[in-house]
């Protein structure tokens, strides 16, 4: 009958800081998504330069030299206040198209991994079919079809985006389901969506909050890619993607107008990527030493 | 024991279909456990004894592949007899956890691993009866206590993973009696834990049965704990009733020859030394249920099996004197 005090064992919550904390890259990835999230979304208003401010007496500013501080573009707007306000783009169709994904993969994944069946068979091979586009050109298509925008795109991202959320979800929640303790709510008279929501999915967490950095960076690319290709975020409202677009033209003269764009795109991605890496070792529970 | 029976079964069949064909898991039982009284089911791996718990819960799988007939009646927290195998599911799941609750074997894995145990047996209370948040961690609070869980209170915001598998188990019959279920299925709830905590258990079980009057089917393969807790034993083989009867009758005289070789494969602390060669051990393993004997389930492994009879035909459950109920075409000339 003995039992660790439960005074001096710390809080499950605690000990994913913990080994959080020793993953450096993870850190690194963590503080990055945060300074960029706040630069961009405070630091336009400190910036004396509008982002959609032309003027012709100053284009092609070079950075580093005068009064915009990473240069101006072939319209002479500041480089600086639109690679922010491109952030703020890119991060918010990043996560609200991550947000959307998660919510129709693990609502999709959940249903078809509890019940199984003629259900669950016909969701997961709707999956799979979906699956078989490749993201890009199925966006691409999509893209050509409705009015770019801000919502449409956000909506288009995460509708290539639900899908491997879905296949995470259903292999855990067929596995968890068999377990005990599923059966011992059922045995309590507790609903189906009770024991979904309440008891499998918390348990299937740590895969969950993995995907969803990873979809965070998979949707900034994205975004990337089409508006990049014309059919995404329209100008003048920047995105690092058509911030790129713009620049193919003036790569040999005004190199900075794609190493800007390009180096926020790496940066932000490569973060959640690594945060992601992060999330796996600290929630895995086998790192758990009791 | 005159009260009227809180759990009574008729008739119950549980049928498989498989690739290979149809497997009768259990075949027409009948039992009745009035408030308060213990029954035990006996029975080895594959006699049906864990199906049979599953269908008094309706639990199994619906659909094509498992058919259940007869009838289980439960007495429902309003009085009335309901019937278990044709309850609307929604009802159904109202008296699960509440008129019936259930006990599992394994207490290592019959929590949620990522929720506090406090909140386990909390949202337990919840379901049916009501209560707000915190008067349902008093009543946790009260439970853990109950069941003999030292310090409750600070165990409240204890995981699974803190416990040790004796107070695991503890946990899971506090959530089992959280809404005073009037049954109390076990299914060998002490199979998985030290002999010294079986024996806390066991105890535990017996005390808790003593306050709240409830009735208890205890799932076991093991004779000795039989012994301890049991009012009637029910031995099961191949999905079949073979004995019932009351605990010392049953050990002082036990007829079907199937319960006779259970008795005496028990090691005894009493004859060891002094028993004549190994432990007497029933020879031949649990029949295929697809390929059932015919006549008497056991009469391949049964030492006193007279060809002709005991294949010929599936013998009836039988009375055998007061409360006894035997399956044995010899029974009359096997026992003294």
């Amino acid at each position: 009958m003995s039992a660790a005090a439960p005074a001096a064992a710390p809080t499950a919550g605690l000990r994913v800081l913990e080994r959080f904390r020793r993953h450096r890259l993870a850190m690194f990835g963590a503080v990055t998504i945060a300074t960029l999230t706040l630069a961009c979304f405070l630091g336009p208003f400190l910036l004396p330069f509008d982002d959609t401010y032309i003027d012709i007496m100053q284009r092609f500013a070079a950075p580093f030299g005068g009064a915009h501080i990473l240069g101006t573009d072939e319209l002479g707007r500041d480089m600086l206040a639109r690679i922010l306000m491109g952030g703020r783009v890119s991060l918010l169709v990043g996560f609200v198209a991550m947000a959307i994904g998660m919510a129709v993969g693990i609502l999709v994944g959940a249903v078809a991994g509890y019940y199984g069946g003629l259900v669950g068979t016909a969701l997961m091979r709707f999956v799979d079919a979906v699956l078989c586009f490749p993201a890009i050109f199925l966006l691409l298509a999509l893209a050509a079809l409705v009015e770019p925008g801000l919502t449409s795109i956000t909506l288009l991202i995460a509708a290539t985006a639900w899908m491997d959320v879905a296949r995470i979800v259903e292999g855990q929640i067929r596995s968890l389901r068999e377990r005990d303790f599923a059966v011992a709510a059922e045995v309590l008279g507790a609903t189906d969506r009770y024991i979904i929501l309440r008891e499998l999915v918390p348990n299937a967490v740590a895969p969950i909050v993995v995907a969803a950095t990873l979809n965070v960076a998979r949707a900034i690319l994205l975004e990337s890619y089409v508006s990049f290709l014309g059919y995404g975020i329209q100008p003048p409202v920047p995105s690092w993607g058509n911030m790129l677009n713009n620049a193919q033209i003036y790569l040999t003269s005004a190199p900075w107008l794609a190493i800007l764009p390009g180096i926020a795109i790496t940066l932000a991605v490569t973060s959640f990527n690594f945060l992601g890496d992060g999330l796996r070792d600290a929630l895995d529970p086998r790192m758990d030493g009791r | 024991m005159t009260a009227a029976p809180v759990l009574q079964v008729e008739d119950l069949s549980v049928r498989f279909r498989t690739r290979g064909g149809e497997i009768a898991a259990v075949s027409g039982v009948s039992f009745a456990v009035r408030p308060g009284e213990t029954l035990a089911v006996v029975g080895e791996s594959g006699s049906g004894k864990s199906v049979t718990s599953l269908a008094l819960m309706r639990l199994l799988p619906p659909g094509a592949a498992v058919t259940v007939t007869g009838r289980v009646g439960l007495r429902g927290k309003d009085g009335r007899m309901l019937d278990v195998l044709t309850l609307p599911e929604p009802e159904m799941r109202g008296v699960r956890g509440d008129a019936i609750a259930m006990v599992f074997q394994e207490p290592m894995t019959s929590l949620n691993p990522v929720k506090p145990v406090g909140e386990q047996i909390a949202e337990a209370i919840r379901l049916h009866r009501g209560l707000d948040r915190r008067a349902a961690t008093e009543e946790v609070v009260r439970l853990l206590d109950l069941v003999g869980i030292p310090a409750p209170r600070q165990r409240l915001a204890s995981y699974p993973h803190h416990l040790s598998g004796g107070m695991r188990q503890r946990v899971m019959i506090a959530m089992a009696l959280s809404c005073e279920p009037a049954v109390l299925i076990a299914d060998e709830p002490t199979t998985a834990l030290d002999v010294t905590i079986q024996a806390q258990i066991l105890d535990l079980l017996r005390r808790l049965q003593e306050r709240t009057g409830m009735a208890v089917v205890f799932i076991t393969h093991n004779l000795g704990v039989v012994a301890e807790i049991a009012d009637r034993v029910m031995v099961m083989y191949g999905g079949r009733v073979v004995e019932q009867a009351d605990v010392r009758p049953l050990f002082a005289r036990p007829l079907m020859p199937y319960t006779v070789g259970l008795l005496r494969s028990v090691p005894r602390l009493d004859l060891a030394g002094r028993r004549a060669g190994p432990l007497p051990a029933i020879p031949g393993n649990v029949p295929d249920p697809l390929h059932m004997p015919e006549g008497c389930g056991f009469h391949p492994r049964c030492g006193d099996h007279v060809a002709g009879l005991c294949d010929a035909r599936l013998p009836e459950l039988e009375s055998a004197g007061e409360a006894r109920l035997v399956r044995c075409v010899r029974w009359r000339e096997l026992t003294p």
